[in-house]
């Protein structure tokens, strides 16, 4: 027999015959497959479930949705555990370790709820009271309030989970899956749309799950099974149920998560946890239902005091009794069958407390039938109870208020309604405008911003015919305006499920003043109280959005879905204004909170990026060579030798490279190659200096600037051929050089006949750098002459190494003599190791990318990105050999003129020599003329690049400085934390001045 | 995200695309003759309007073409998608 004492003997849809087991803060509890942990605990008995945000006062389960301000759990424990879950929703597996949160050291004795004691001392806007000062201890404070105010805890460890995100288009997207969503499905279904009807619950019905209406002559529960088997049957259908959707954006844009494997105790390793589904719909059916309005009345928040129709879905879908004494309280007819449900299933209800002056009508005489006591035109005044209310105050109204002598009913479960209120928060995130019903004392969707419909409760249309009526004439438009031509079918009929709706009351009297005798919670997640409302309209925080902000109201895990409208009636009552007036917050995304894992999905690790690797990669990791990500390149930085540090290869390499033979694998710059009749045009519009002469065969450096002057990328560009051009870019630089010449191709010159293609990948490219580099290159080719008079500096041969057909460029990036070779990709290794083996005998050496760095900074050989920051013009480093003052016009050429890029003045690259030749400057480093004690000093610029130079024997470094050009051999200082290092100013080359290594 | 519809490939997600900001902005031809002001305004003033924008998009994950895309900076709506070259309409 069942050991859960309120599970009742028959009833819902939950099955009996198979037991689960979980652990709630380490208790052994069992529930049936089916259930939710709400629904369990409370099979179980259990109403206390967790403490209270800011007062710590008990809480028990409020709603049974996802709407559930207050049943926040931590499921799981180590790296997959997950914070503040609602148990609502939280489908129950065998094993499931759920606990409790916001409490120290147990749930049933907190030390925190002393803050309840203490709460008239935690008014609205209580933080932003009390921490004000002194300014710098906020820091302070924030740290214990952070503590004491925390929810759930995050994991500590990476979530070993895998997460995905999927694409998907469809005609109609039908969000919601109650009576108004699968009458929407069915109709567009029908129509021979391509349909998905997504739903956050396990099961797909909504309301309808826990019915006791009837549709089409069938029990409400007995349709949704014939109508999902309906949608089953149709191809172009896909139902997704516990998917959430979160977000809606532009163009019919929408996210949804998906719980794929969360609710389950062994889940197949193949499958993600948790799916990001971004949908683009053509037509968009949002059937979102309402949500139960609580009531404001003093002390509403015990466990044990619930929404009426959650009470129902317990009773009726879960078989669960979660109470055995009940009081309902009310404004409205429809929370009636609450109150008939919990009879039916074996509870007792003490009183139904109506606050309508007078009450009649079918339900009211189906509870007399009952036996169960109406007390119209009376309110609970107050409940009782430490860890589980076990009374409430009755007291008759009158005038605003209320009189008489207060009567005490005993009870275990108090239901309460205060109406509906229409789930908007899609419509509004897609920008439709709301609008206020006065009938429901609601907003409903008004203009929509989008293609879009909604139906159903969330348009306002709570009964259950206009549900099935508006959601078939959604689904059937919805299919013919996506294009769809079938036959939609007619619309269910239902019997039963009429709504009625009823006046407000957005705070319900009691016989002390409010905020005096006991708590009125509007927002029970943020312990928000219709007192802190009124004390911050009070105060001066008559805008809504001020309230929010003042009060935290609606800013908690749940964003106020059971709170807002009660914070605006109360608002508007004090104002006495008509609520649309006051207006309401912004909605926005997500509608409950979405996993971080499923934003990331696969892209996070080694997925986030794609990694680039050279031909040669496997030699390099051959050689222990750490890499250094330049864009998505990974590239050798330095090749140890046993007991080395980078500071000794680099010392290494940089020396053999000057004395004897040096290579390095430069495939990684951008190579992309031009041809057509005005590729010359092109070259001349796009660097600063002249390309019309240049031979065939032969190469030119060129800088690329922006239309503002200011360098933006450099490198070779060789003739190959009449119309044919080899241009190389920087490795970070590729494609956005690309896209700079397509740009202007297609947008201004559409008229140019040239063709830009990235061959960067097509080639594998090695530098042979050295005095013994030709002859070294020598014994690899035997149809290309090297000599100097053959095969000049600047020009480019084809012809075939170590037997690979190449083109090798005579262009140097150290100042010495230099070839690279390019060969196709797919030989770079062989050309590499043909390379290292014919060297041995010259103590070839192979560099990175550091040694690079060093010894193009021994010839003063900038980098774009490290000499230059984007505020950089030719000019400012000291190149204006290389801006044509003859060619006509060309990017940037104007904005020279321009008297900012024209002024003397400006920052200059320089050299920099420190005092101490041992020192190495930070790069980075800020200069100045002055010294100071200490800051503020007047900065004059940075260190660009600094290196211990083997060659040069000392220290090297360039920068950018303020007029620099002026201040050759000036002393500057670099303030550093610890020390300043004073250096001169220097011309920036520092090696090989006279430039005579260039031919070997 | 926008559903942007490539005159060269149909409609594709936002994400496939970069925007290239205002769109018509022909290069000066005289660039010697025009003045500072002139030469600024070409470069760095932009019109930025409330409602219906012309720019220019690019199918910079796909086809790689740079079209014209009429959008209104509001609503998102876009009016016209159209090629380079092709009149404002």
């Amino acid at each position: 027999m069942s050991n859960q004492t309120h599970r009742a003997a028959q009833g819902g849809i939950v099955d009996r015959s198979r037991t689960i087991g979980f652990t709630f803060d380490g208790k052994r509890y069992e529930g049936h497959a089916g259930d939710t942990l709400a629904s369990a605990l409370l099979a179980n008995g259990v109403h206390l479930v967790g403490r209270s945000f800011k007062y710590h006062r008990p809480r028990g389960i409020l709603t049974a949705g996802s709407e559930e301000p207050n049943a926040l759990i931590q499921l799981g424990d180590g790296p997959k555990t997950e914070p503040n879950l609602r148990a609502t929703q939280i489908e129950l597996f065998d094993g499931l370790v759920a606990s409790s949160q916001n409490r120290w050291p147990s749930l049933n004795f907190d030390i925190g709820s002393i803050n309840n004691l203490l709460s008239r001392y935690f008014p609205a806007g209580f933080y932003y009271k009390t921490f004000m000062w002194p300014p710098s201890f906020w820091m302070k404070y924030e740290y214990f309030t952070r503590r004491a105010a925390g929810l759930g805890k995050a994991p500590e460890a990476p979530d070993p989970d895998r997460y995905s995100k999927t694409f998907a288009h469809c005609d109609v997207l039908v969000v919601g899956a109650g009576p108004a969503g699968l009458a929407a499905a069915l109709a567009a279904g029908r129509a021979g749309a391509r349909v998905i009807l997504a739903d956050e619950q396990p099961q797909l019905g909504g309301s309808l799950l826990a019915s006791t209406d009837q549709i089409e002559g069938k029990s409400a529960d007995e349709w949704v099974v014939d109508a999902l088997a309906e949608l089953g049957r149709m191809a172009d259908v896909r139902l997704l149920p516990r998917t959430n959707a979160f977000g809606y954006y532009d163009h019919n844009y929408l996210t949804l998560m998906e719980r794929v494997t969360s609710h389950l105790a062994s889940p197949a390793s193949h499958l993600p946890r948790q799916r990001l589904w971004r949908v683009r719909a053509k037509q968009v059916v949002l059937a979102t239902g309402a949500i139960e309005r609580p009531l404001v009345f003093a002390d509403n928040d015990r466990p044990g005091i619930m929404l009426a129709n959650a009470v129902s879905t317990y009773v009726r879908r879960y078989g669960v009794l979660p109470g055995r004494r009940a009081v309902l309280l009310t404004n409205n007819d429809g929370a009636y069958r609450a109150a008939l449900d919990l009879a039916e299933a074996g509870g007792t209800v003490a009183a139904i407390v109506d606050l309508r002056p007078e009450v009649s009508g079918p339900m009211v005489d189906a509870v007399r039938a009952k036996g169960i006591e109406v007390l119209a035109n009376h309110a609970i005044t107050g409940t009782s109870g430490k860890l589980r209310v076990d009374g409430v105050t009755v007291m008759q109204l009158a005038r605003g208020g209320v009189f008489g002598e207060p009567r005490s009913l005993s009870c275990d479960l108090v239901l309460h309604s205060g109406g509906w209120t229409p789930s908007v928060h899609l419509f509004s995130q897609s920008r439709g405008k709301l609008k206020w019903d006065d009938a429901l004392s609601a907003f409903v969707p008004g203009v929509a911003a989008q293609v879009q419909r909604s139906a159903g409760g969330c348009c306002g249309n709570l009964s259950l015919g206009d549900c099935l009526d508006d959601g078939h004439s959604a689904g059937a438009e919805a299919a013919r305006d996506a294009g769809v031509s079938g036959d939609a079918g007619r619309a269910a009929s239902a019997l039963g499920g009429d709504f009625i709706p009823a006046p407000p009351v957005w705070i319900v009297p009691s016989d002390k003043p409010v905020g005096h005798n006991g708590k009125h919670f509007v927002d029970f997640q943020n312990d928000v109280t219709a007192a802190d409302v009124l004390l911050a309209n009070r105060e001066g925080y008559r805008s809504v959005e001020h309230l929010k902000r003042y009060t935290t109201m609606g800013m908690g895990t749940d964003q106020g879905k059971t709170s807002n409208i009660n914070a605006l009636g109360i608002l508007a009552e004090a104002q006495s204004r008509p609520v649309p007036e006051v207006g309401h917050t912004t909605f926005r995304p997500p509608y409950t909170p979405v996993t971080i894992g499923t934003f990331s999905g696969d892209d996070h690790g080694d997925l986030l990026e794609p990694v680039r690797r050279t031909a040669i990669h496997h030699w390099h990791e051959g050689a222990n060579a750490p890499f250094e990500n330049v864009g998505q390149w990974h590239r050798a930085w330095y090749y140890p030798k046993a007991g080395e540090d980078m500071h000794a290869a680099v010392n290494r390499e940089a020396r053999a490279m000057r004395t004897s033979v040096g290579i390095v694998d430069a495939s990684t710059l951008g190579k992309i190659d031009i041809q057509g009749p005005d590729a010359a045009k092109l070259l001349n519009f796009v660097y600063t200096n002249a390309w019309s002469k240049l031979d065939i065969g032969r190469s030119r450096y060129g800088l690329m600037c922006g239309e503002d002057g200011m360098v933006f990328d450099d490198g070779v560009t060789t003739r190959l051929g009449e119309h044919h051009y080899l241009m190389t870019t920087t490795t970070g630089n590729a494609a956005r050089v690309l896209g700079w010449l397509e740009n202007w191709l297609q947008c201004e010159y559409p008229d140019w006949k040239v063709y830009c293609t990235s061959v960067t990948e097509q080639w594998a490219t090695v530098a042979i750098n050295g005095p013994m580099a030709r002859r070294l290159l020598g014994e690899l080719t035997s149809d290309i002459p090297l000599d100097n008079e053959s095969f000049p500096f600047m020009s480019m041969r084809e012809g075939s190494v170590a037997g690979i057909p190449a083109r090798v460029f005579r262009i140097s990036f150290t100042g010495d003599l230099s070839f690279e070779v390019n060969v196709p990709s797919s030989y770079g290794h062989a050309l590499w190791t043909a390379l290292m083996a014919a060297g041995e005998k010259y103590q070839i050496t192979p560099y990175g990318t550091e040694t690079m760095h060093v010894l193009r900074a021994e010839k003063g050989f900038i980098i774009v990105g490290q000499e230059t920051d984007g505020s950089t013009t030719p000019q400012d480093l000291g190149m204006n050999w290389i801006v044509s003052k003859q060619k006509g016009d060309f990017i940037g050429k104007r904005s020279y003129a321009r008297p900012d890029t024209a002024r003397g003045d400006r920052k200059h690259l320089v050299g920099l020599l420190t005092e101490n030749a041992s020192e190495v400057l930070p790069e980075g480093g800020q200069i100045v003329a002055e010294l100071k004690d200490k800051p503020p000093m007047v900065m004059l610029g940075h260190v660009t690049s600094s290196y211990f130079s083997p060659n040069v024997g000392r220290s090297i470094a360039m920068a950018v400085i303020k007029n620099g050009r002026n201040r050759m051999g000036d002393t500057i200082f670099v303030p550093l934390a610890d020390r300043t290092i004073r250096a001169k100013v220097v011309e920036p080359k520092f090696f090989d001045l006279e430039g005579t290594r260039i031919d070997g | 995200m926008l559903l942007i519809d490539c005159p060269y490939c149909g409609p594709r997600a936002e994400l496939e695309f970069s925007c290239g900001g205002e769109a018509h902005i022909a290069r000066p031809l005289n660039t010697e003759a025009i003045s500072d002001a002139e030469w600024a305004d070409y470069l760095f003033m932009r019109k930025n309007p409330k409602g219906t924008q012309y720019e220019r998009w690019n199918h910079a994950r796909g086809c790689r073409r740079w079209f014209n895309v009429a959008r209104d900076t509001v609503t998102h709506k876009i009016y016209k998608v159209y090629k380079m070259g092709e009149p404002k309409p």
